[in-house]
């Protein structure tokens, strides 16, 4: 099927890519169905809506941002994910890119947990501190 | 909204699994112990808040890619 993209035009997608969000994310509950598209050359990885074309978030997976990302899924979204394997589990945070670029910011405390197996995905909320919801992507000035 | 009034040490029981009990009063501030199911998120309110707003924040973003990519490579 084809889909209006908000920066790519219009692509053609193939349905078994759709990632069901089962609760939509914070925000946006009504938009269920995203699909994933890596722009290799920007670098970053693209969540667009598949219903609404202006909806696209810009992400990038955290372990590029923290050497050592991890987490503990909560149980409730293990079961709402089907999941059954660490391994079957793909991570990303997403961006908020402002108009000075450099101020960037990662959301790594609520990131997005993808089943890559079911192509079910949540936006999971961390317990604890231990990640920002703005952590700066540039370090110093740049 | 059901409202109730509760000194130290009282608890509040929602359905089977749920026990809320009030730990410590002090003048603008409650603590809360609360007993669920591990299946069960339990969160301050605000951080749901802030992940909404953080994503409509994210959607907004009029981004100009090209420009982007070229200053990040530089």
């Amino acid at each position: 099927m084809n889909i209006k993209t908000k920066f790519f035009g219009e692509i053609e997608i193939d349905e078994k890519q759709i990632i069901n969000f089962v609760d939509g994310i914070p925000g946006f509950p009504e938009h269920k169905q995203y699909v994933i598209i890596n722009d290799e050359e920007l670098g970053f990885t693209f969540m667009q809506s598949v219903d609404e074309w202006s909806l696209c978030f810009i992400t990038l997976p955290p372990a590029t941002l923290v050497g050592d990302y991890s987490f503990d899924l909560s149980d409730e979204t293990v079961e709402k994910l089907e999941l059954e394997k660490p391994e079957d589990v793909a991570t990303f945070a997403i961006l908020n890119i402002p108009e000075d670029f450099k101020k960037m910011t990662a959301n790594l405390r609520a990131p997005i947990v993808i089943n890559t197996k079911n192509n079910k995905g949540i936006q999971e909320l961390l317990d604890g501190d231990n990640y920002s919801m703005k952590h700066q992507v540039f370090k110093e000035d740049v | 909204m059901l409202v109730l009034a509760r000194k130290k040490d009282e608890a509040i029981l929602i359905g089977d699994e749920i026990e809320i009990i009030v730990t410590e009063i002090s003048e603008d501030k409650v603590k809360i112990g609360i007993k669920a199911p591990k299946h069960m998120k339990v969160f301050r309110k605000e951080l749901l808040e802030q992940v909404k707003e953080e994503n409509l924040q994210s959607a907004e973003s009029k981004v100009d890619l090209k420009a982007l990519a070229k200053a990040i490579k530089k």
